[in-house]
């Protein structure tokens, strides 16, 4: 299954639902995309929900990496939201979770945006 | 080679698609010697990092190199080999992406994953020159899937430095 991209407002924040695997090719590189047009609207708070991305590989997290340097490049913050079970356990394996903020709620997640 | 040893072997072209390929079809061996879903997870994880490692680094993305994939199952465990025709590598010379000054590298973990996904890892000279990496997974035992159905081996991920 390839990775699919919508996004909404959300006040300041712009939230980007994500579905599918962020894997080498298509994947990795439509998750740049998205993240380098939402930057270049100057919209540079950004929540990744990622409750339906099941499926990330070395590629996949080296891209949620880079833009989350390009977001934090702007002043900006990329924050992730909904992680599945194999995500989470990606994420902690590598560390990651100590780079990204993490949330489990929306509300909880768009409130904690600076 | 024992006699008992079933041996699969494919040679991938350097492309993006053939890093689906090679895992699709470890998966269907994995699923067919009995692992359940998170092992046949981890199984295709690791073969999907060594293609890709193959692909990026080993290869370099030259589409006149070859990328050759080949699975042994033996009595107890599933080998996979992962070969390129690249320059080879030294383990000791990936740098560990769990390094403090390494957490915001936007690549280098799938050695990393491939440790912690599988059983056994290493990387010898291969005979094209290139590297192979050599991984394998320990059968699950007959008709003993755990309880949880998730195979023979903990749910969670190992974790090595």
């Amino acid at each position: 299954m390839s990775l699919h991209a919508t996004h909404r407002e959300a006040g300041q924040v712009t939230v980007v639902e994500l579905s599918g695997r962020i894997t080498l090719g298509d994947g990795s590189a439509l998750l740049r995309k998205t993240i380098r047009g939402l930057l270049e609207d100057q919209r540079k708070m950004i929540l990744l929900n990622l409750a339906d991305v099941d499926y990330i590989d070395s590629a996949g997290i080296g891209e949620l990496v880079s833009g989350f340097i390009a977001v934090r490049n702007q002043s900006g913050e990329l924050k992730l939201l909904h992680l599945t079970k194999k995500v989470r356990d990606l994420l902690q394996i590598t560390k990651l979770f100590t780079v990204f903020d993490v949330f489990s709620d929306e509300g909880t997640a768009l409130r904690s945006f600076g | 080679m024992a006699s008992d040893t079933k041996h699969l072997e494919i040679t991938l072209e350097t492309q993006v698609e053939s890093v689906n390929l090679a895992e699709e079809m470890c998966l269907r061996v994995a699923e067919a010697a009995g692992f359940g879903e998170d092992e046949c997870y981890r199984i295709g994880m690791s073969v999907r990092e060594g293609v890709i490692n193959a692909f990026h680094y080993g290869n370099q993305e030259c589409p006149e190199k070859k990328i050759h994939l080949a699975v042994d199952l033996t009595a107890d465990k599933m080998i996979i080999h992962v070969l390129d025709e690249g320059a080879g590598f030294k383990l000791a010379d990936v740098p560990d992406p769990l390094a403090e000054e390494n957490l915001l590298s936007t690549s280098g973990r799938g050695i990393f994953l491939m440790r912690a996904f599988m059983d056994e890892f290493n990387v010898v000279p291969g005979r094209t020159g290139g590297a192979e990496i050599v991984m394998s997974k320990k059968l699950p035992a007959p008709g003993g899937t755990s309880a949880n159905g998730q195979g023979g081996q903990s749910a969670a991920p190992h974790q090595e430095a």
